[in-house]
């Protein structure tokens, strides 16, 4: 399953690079699941993404839930909470 | 209704005037324009950087003006939202909304600023003398957001 990344502001600070094209191994069906599987990647990808981090997750462009179902071809955007207006 | 996300500066008193001008029951304009301030949390900020999310922040400001218009009277609105480098005093956010009378128009207008706030994927990077810093989302603009679920909407005039 192709899912494309985007991250922003701190996080893409955090991580130095504003997203990327996974293919994501099977089992990373939901939105919880892609955190954890890039939170193991090492620990600058911890830093950004783990759970002591309020952040929020949108999955095609709509704002997401730990349990919401991922799909080929998504786009996944995290990111902290927003500071507009 | 119109949602714009750019980097140049917005003549409030002209967008007012075309709404104002677009139908002739227009009985009341509410406006807000959120401002850069020179401080913020004890700093003083020579200027900050919006950052935003393409697409997502038109689609969320849209789909907050679509809510603001099921639950009032109201016939339009308009949202500008600039981003990238911004100095205090600059404009940073237009909301204006147009309605047969004010109740309706100014309880739309809070309530897209509101949500705005908690819904839009924007994000400030303030510069300080003490260096760059993300600003933290404030938990008063949370309940701000919250405190229209519980307040019932107004009935139509």
């Amino acid at each position: 399953m192709k899912l494309r990344l985007k991250f922003f502001a701190r996080i893409r600070e955090q991580l130095g690079c504003d997203g990327e094209v996974l293919e994501a191994p099977a089992g990373v069906a939901t939105v919880a699941a892609l955190r954890n599987f890039l939170v193991a990647r090492g620990e600058n990808w911890q830093q950004a993404l783990s759970g002591n981090r309020v952040l929020r997750v949108a999955v095609n462009q709509d704002m997401a839930e730990p349990d919401t179902p991922l799909c080929d071809g998504d786009e996944v955007a995290f990111f902290p909470p927003v500071t507009g207006g | 209704m119109a949602v714009r996300v750019q980097e140049q500066d917005f003549d409030a008193g002209a967008e007012m005037s075309r709404l104002r001008a677009s139908r002739a029951d227009v009985g009341a304009v509410a406006s807000f324009v959120g401002v850069v301030r020179d401080s913020n949390d004890g700093a003083s900020v020579g200027s900050m950087t919006l950052e935003h999310y393409p697409g997502m922040t038109e689609k969320s400001i849209q789909a907050i003006i679509d809510q603001a218009k099921e639950r009032w009277k109201i016939f339009d609105a308009l949202v500008i939202h600039r981003v990238g480098e911004l100095k205090p005093r600059d404009q940073i956010v237009l909301v204006a909304v147009t309605g047969s009378h004010r109740g309706e128009a100014f309880a739309a207008c809070e309530f897209i600023m509101d949500f705005l706030k908690t819904r839009a994927p924007f994000w400030k990077k303030e510069q300080t003398q003490q260096g760059a810093r993300w600003v933290d989302a404030r938990v008063s603009d949370d309940a701000a957001a919250a405190r229209w679920s519980s307040t019932t909407p107004k009935a139509g005039r």
